[in-house]
């Protein structure tokens, strides 16, 4: 499943642009699904049919990754930008950002600030592509870079640029794989734009109709020195959310994680996560309400470039989604 | 011009009347069905010559901001609060138009004379003005423009040279656009022009307007920002006057759909038509709830840059206007089912 990660950790996919990354999940799942469908705002949503029986069940995990865009090129041939998502300004002071063609940048900071105590404000930070003017500059505004650091596995912990969420692509597409037969008509859902405005998860539900919704998506931690206190650990199993800052997961759907955990003696945990959300806050409001809830891989360095998984964590999120797959 | 009647119109959000009875008269026989529905919003339906089976919908906004009067003082003033985003600085010194009779009605300022040291650069905020329109009591006050009264900033249309400048080109140039569109010869899918209410205060009208229309992909025409005047730093000005129809790649409310983006610029591109891209991250449009309906929207925002939107004196360049409405009809002609594939 390393070479999975890898693969998905390294493709293209900052909001709004997901082609790159869409083309590779589908090489993966096209194989394996009974239907296949891109819909209108570009989430990839695969059907695997049951035996019957079942209910309909839709799992989501988001294609898209936070990143940069260009929103002005300046005379001297410097761009101004913009975040795509949760970024903070700390994560890009000497960050190399990429673009869909491969173009790189590295970002700097007006030394010129009235503060240079203060963290900078976007407005104060530019990016630099080697051009010279604004005639010779190969990017342009409207133009999207993604952060740019290789996946590194070291003893069990895998680290790696877009984590979040394309760790829960791969728990997604590993349990496609390992499916052998379930009673529940299954929906997979590669949403996009997450990370901005949830559009890909509410969307694609109103188009499933689903019983029941499992967002699978990356949640904070509180085993770093100083951190905020937060029960998730790295290697204590996938979590199952209570509640976060978008929604609260319906109790049923929490408990059957619970259960279906101890049953098969798969070590998890539980969460409460006091900031940020997931698609599965979308997925609950759409129509009339979805029974909703998140099974978390635990992250530590969330929306950094080095996000940092414990690849036991994502392997027993593979088994735990299994087990809801395989029973009634 | 259209421009001129329909900048001319009062419709403030919530009472977009005025500006709908202008929109109704100039659509009426060029579209085959027009009708207003629950919150107002009217939609015409242009229905195409069959060549591509889609439903596309073009959207722009009747209402504008304004004042809303909240309550009658002693002294025959009116209180009251913003429609929409208002900037209070720019309120001291207007004229408005009050309820449906027009009343002319005024936000006055202290003379200079009077002023203490530096209270000339406080800022009021909107609770604290009062609108003058020369009753001399409370019950007179309230008669003239009870509860609940909307007012509209009061600016007569003007063309000075290739520019015009006028009120509520935010949307009303979008809306004169969508007018001149429907004007034209017939696509090959079926147009729906929708002129949506409540943009202005939570993009409402065009969320229940899509919802009913169920198109295959959106157009939202507007009236943008364009803060082209100098500065000393070289920073974007947003848009800018006379670089043509401004496209949004993504907003506060939406990102736009990258098929539809290359759709416009390919369009613009071999036709010559000047174009630009709006400053990301700036704004946001009924794209925003479009694109949410039921299961997800393509859309696109295009606009004409304006200056000094949500101020009495919006301002925008002909030459603009003109390649937007040219840009939207190529663009269209060209559209296809290919185009969403």
């Amino acid at each position: 499943m390393k070479e999975l990660v890898r693969k998905l950790v390294e493709t293209y996919g900052p909001s709004g642009v997901e082609e790159q990354i869409r083309a590779v999940i589908r090489a993966e799942v096209e194989p394996l699904a009974d239907e296949l469908r891109v819909d209108p705002l570009g989430s990839l949503v695969v059907h695997k049919r049951g035996s019957g029986g079942g209910k309909r069940i839709a799992l989501d995990a988001h294609m898209d990754e936070i990143g940069v865009m260009v929103t002005y090129v300046d005379e001297k041939g410097f761009a101004r930008f913009m975040r795509i998502g949760g970024v903070g300004p700390l994560t890009c002071i000497g960050a190399r950002v990429a673009f869909a063609d491969g173009t790189m940048g590295v970002i700097g900071v007006e030394r010129k600030r009235d503060d240079p105590n203060k963290v900078p404000t976007f407005e104060q930070l530019y990016m630099d592509v080697g051009a010279t003017s604004r005639d010779d500059c190969p990017v342009h505004v409207g133009d999207a870079a993604v952060f740019v650091r290789p996946f590194q596995a070291q003893g069990t912990r895998l680290i790696a640029k877009a984590m979040d969420d394309r760790i829960s692509c791969a728990v997604l597409i590993e349990t496609l794989r390992r499916l052998e037969q379930t009673p529940h008509d299954v929906y997979l859902i590669f949403s996009v734009q997450e990370e901005t405005t949830l559009s890909g998860a509410r969307t694609s539900t109103y188009g499933i109709e689903p019983d029941l919704a499992i967002a699978v998506d990356v949640t904070g931690t509180g085993d770093t020195p100083e951190c905020r206190p937060m029960a998730v650990e790295l290697g204590k199993g996938p979590a199952v959310k209570v509640q976060d800052r978008g929604m609260i997961a319906h109790p049923a759907v929490r408990d059957l994680l619970v259960q279906r955990a101890k049953a098969a003696n798969i070590p998890y945990q539980m969460e409460v996560l006091e900031f940020g959300t997931t698609d599965a806050a979308a997925m609950q409001l759409v129509r009339a309400g979805v029974p909703a809830g998140c099974l978390s891989i635990p992250c530590r360095y969330i929306h950094t470039p080095s996000e940092m998984v414990d690849e036991r964590d994502v392997e027993n999120g593979v088994r735990l989604l299994l087990e809801v797959l395989q029973a009634a | 011009m259209i421009l001129k009647e329909l900048a001319e119109a009062i419709g403030v959000s919530g009472d977009e009347g005025g500006a709908r009875a202008v929109v109704l008269g100039a659509v009426r026989e060029h579209v085959d069905e027009v009708k207003v529905d629950a919150l107002g919003n009217v939609l015409a339906l242009k229905r195409g010559t069959g060549e591509q089976p889609l439903r596309v919908m073009v959207a722009a906004h009747m209402d504008e901001i304004g004042l809303m009067v909240t309550g009658h003082d002693g002294d025959g003033f009116l209180r009251v609060a913003a429609v929409g985003g208002i900037d209070a600085r720019l309120l001291p010194g207007s004229f408005l138009q009050v309820g449906p009779e027009r009343i002319p009605g005024v936000i006055g300022l202290k003379p200079v004379h009077l002023l203490r040291e530096k209270e000339d650069q406080e800022v009021s905020k909107i609770e604290d003005l009062v609108v003058d329109v020369g009753a001399s009591s409370k019950d007179e006050a309230k008669k003239l423009a009870p509860l609940g009264t909307y007012a509209a900033f009061t600016t007569p249309f003007r063309e000075l040279g290739p520019t015009v400048s006028g009120k509520a080109f935010d949307d009303r140039a979008g809306c004169a656009v969508l007018v001149e569109l429907v004007r034209g010869e017939r696509f090959g899918f079926d147009l729906h022009a929708v002129f949506t209410v409540q943009e202005e205060v939570g993009l409402r009208g065009a969320q229940v307007a899509a919802y009913a229309i169920e198109p295959h992909c959106a157009f939202v025409l507007e009236g943008t920002i364009a803060d082209d005047t100098p500065k000393d730093k070289d920073v974007s000005p947003t848009t800018e006057l006379g670089k043509g129809p401004a496209i949004t790649v993504m907003d506060r409310s939406f990102i736009a759909d990258r098929r539809l983006v290359r759709l416009l610029t390919d369009t613009a591109q071999a036709l010559g038509i000047p174009y630009q891209f709006k400053q990301p991250g700036i704004g946001g449009t009924d794209a925003g709830t479009i694109h949410l309906t039921r299961e997800g929207v393509p859309s696109a925002t295009v606009a004409v840059p304006c200056r000094y939107i949500h101020s009495p004196v919006t301002m925008l360049s002909l030459d603009d206007f003109n390649n937007t409405v040219r840009l939207m009809r190529e663009s269209l002609s060209r559209l296809t089912r290919e185009t969403l594939s």
